[in-house]
């Protein structure tokens, strides 16, 4: 297995664990949003890459160049970046509203006063 | 000229008219829009069935771009039973929403509920008309992200930490389908799903393709909540409005599971999905132990949304078990009780609308005697649990049937038992309700009785649907069936 040519799919791996690890093991809301985004980043990184080719040119047309690299995963992680920055968007929104009526953004507390009820 | 635009028309309606509901803004105005889209998306879903029903399958291809290249719907027997579902569900429950809403939800913010409402319809009706991968993982962000701030409208505070912890887990799932489409784009260069199902029986004896099938499985197993991936859902549709959790109750996860049988099927065909792959190991396992533990935890359950949430789990088991059997006869079982399970949950759910209406509370110890203040909303709850159970001459006696006629064809009878147990389950926690509403002592008398009629007919609709379907099985079991037949048949 050629471990070096395989590098961006390291680098995809590498973030897309340590977002997911920050989700799961973070008891702060808003840390738990940035590693969701961490995670999402990962997945851009992985279409953005797959979209080279060998040898390719940035696509557009011009004389002369005949091996361009594929722009389509580009518009494709357009799209799902609008659909990142949504989910970011929404989900703080969630948290100053969590905040506004459980006065904290920590998990632990915030279970401690549902279960105190 | 119409009648060849209505693909389009299914999801272009709804979406155009969520922004002009913001713009409404008046309450009554955004209700009466929402009710008039939903009620004209049903009609198109319904003329799109009498045209599957003539010529078998719709392409359409938007902007005339042919079908690889540009964006292309494919309609056949299985996603038109399922926007019908959908459609129909949204219609019933957006006219008892009026009342419920109006009740539940502060005046100034009803408008943006609606326009959260369409843009959730939209999304769910784009999800099971397009046959484009990418253009799935767009309207199940649609759907997933209107979903979130619906269920976020609840007006106990623990409705924000449950659509928080949706949305992190929502996202976890969404992003799971993006990597498996990506993976899939990898392999065979197209998007389109008619497309990829060519060119990956070609290269699917590869790490690749098992790996976005994983990751698609996974992905869709969060939206669907499968066990043990559930987590989102008890708490989601517990604290959400009560009209939110009918309508996402009916629909949301059965456009999941539909999701799932369109890859697993048409994409990935069943020869890999169910024998290369050993998913139907998996999913036996893990729809049994659905329906025997969330079946088991509802039992305990005082807030009756969470002991219907959970026993939802447990219906996901139900239609899981029916996949892994791997045989036309379960698969028409499992879309069978797609149709049965959103009329009796939408029914039993829309009764606890009434209930939280009146009494401002779904808590079992506040539901003595009720059976003879409200005898109307708790009928409705009685044929509903009684369809829960799968008692015969209503629909959950036939898709347990079918399922149960499944199971014994293959000789699982280990199958037929834990079918057979979570019936009984079910018994235990519908008993529950009407021991409490009937023979429970009555608490001080609270003046005004019945739920009003704009919220007992929608209710009655799916309660006298759910007799219906117990008796009149040629809609339902019979385009059920039609549709396993075309997702067996490997053309999509």
């Amino acid at each position: 297995m050629n471990v070096a040519g395989l590098y961006n799919y390291w680098i995809v791996i590498l973030l897309m664990m340590t977002g997911f690890y920050v989700v799961i093991s973070s008891g702060n809301l808003v840390k738990k949003i940035i590693g969701l985004n961490l995670f999402q980043a990962s997945v851009f990184i992985l279409y953005i890459s797959m979209g080279k080719v060998m040898n390719g040119a940035v696509p557009i047309l011009r004389e002369g160049v005949t091996t361009y690299s594929n722009p389509l995963p580009h518009v494709l992680i357009l799209t799902a970046i609008v659909v990142g920055v949504a989910t970011t968007a929404l989900g703080l929104a969630l948290v100053v509203r969590i905040r506004e009526a459980y006065g904290s953004v920590e998990e632990d507390d915030i279970h401690r006063q549902d279960e105190s009820l | 000229m119409i009648s060849a635009q209505l693909p389009a028309l299914q999801v272009v309606v709804p979406l155009l008219a969520a922004p002009l509901c913001l713009v409404l803004h008046r309450p009554f105005a955004a209700w009466l829009l929402t009710f008039v889209v939903s009620g004209i998306s049903l009609l198109v879903s319904v003329a799109l069935l009498g045209q599957i029903l003539e010529q078998g399958v719709i392409d359409y291809t938007f902007g005339g771009w042919a079908a690889p290249f540009g964006i292309a719907y494919h309609i056949d027997f299985a996603n038109a039973y399922v926007l019908l579902i959908v459609t129909a569900i949204s219609t019933v429950v957006s006219i008892f929403a009026k009342r419920s809403v109006a009740s539940e939800i502060e005046a100034h913010s009803q408008g943006l509920f609606y326009t959260a409402w369409l843009l959730c319809l939209t999304g769910l009706l784009g999800i099971t008309i397009t046959g484009d991968a990418f253009n799935l993982f767009v309207f199940l962000e649609i759907s997933s992200l209107s979903s979130y701030v619906l269920i976020a409208m609840g007006n106990d505070r623990k409705a924000l930490t449950a659509a928080y912890q949706y949305l992190i887990m929502g996202t976890i799932g969404a992003t799971f389908i993006l990597i498996g489409i990506g993976l899939l784009y990898m392999l065979t260069g197209t998007l389109n799903m008619l497309d990829m199902a060519q060119r990956l029986v070609a290269v699917a004896d590869s790490r690749t393709a098992r790996t976005g099938f994983a990751f698609l499985t996974v992905g869709l197993g969060l939206k669907i909540a499968l066990f043990p991936l559930h987590l989102w859902l008890p708490n989601a549709y517990a604290y959400a409005p009560s009209a939110v959790s009918a309508f996402l109750a009916a629909t949301a996860t059965k456009v999941a599971v539909y999701v799932l049988l369109r890859f697993m099927f048409s994409v990935f065909g069943i020869d890999f999905a169910l024998g290369a792959m050993p998913l139907s190991t998996m999913l036996v396992v893990l729809g049994s132990v659905a329906v025997l533990s969330a079946s088991t935890v509802a039992i305990f359950q005082h807030n009756l949304k969470r002991m219907l949430a959970y026993s939802s789990i447990a219906q996901i088991g139900y239609l899981v078990l029916g996949v892994s059997l791997a045989t036309p006869a379960g698969l028409t079982a499992t879309l069978l009780h797609l149709f049965n399970h959103a009329l009796m949950k939408g029914a039993l759910f829309l009764a606890l609308g009434c209930i939280a209406w009146r009494l401002g509370s779904v808590r079992l110890g506040d539901l003595g005697g009720l059976g003879y203040r409200m005898p109307w909303t708790m009928g409705v709850f009685v044929i509903g649990g009684l369809s829960l159970i799968g008692l015969p001459l209503t629909a959950g006696f036939i898709s347990k049937w079918y399922l149960v006629l499944a199971a014994v064809e293959r000789g699982w009878w280990p199958v037929v038992l834990i079918i057979i147990a979570g019936s009984l389950l079910a018994v235990i926690y519908v008993w529950r309700v009407i021991e409490t509403a009937y023979l429970g002592k009555t608490k001080e008398a609270v003046s005004g009785t019945e739920a009003p009629l704009s919220m007992l007919v929608p209710a009655w609709l799916l309660a006298i649907a759910n007799l219906y379907f117990g008796m009149h099985t040629e809609l339902s079991a019979g385009i059920a069936s039609q549709a396993a037949m075309v997702l067996f048949g490997g053309q999509p």
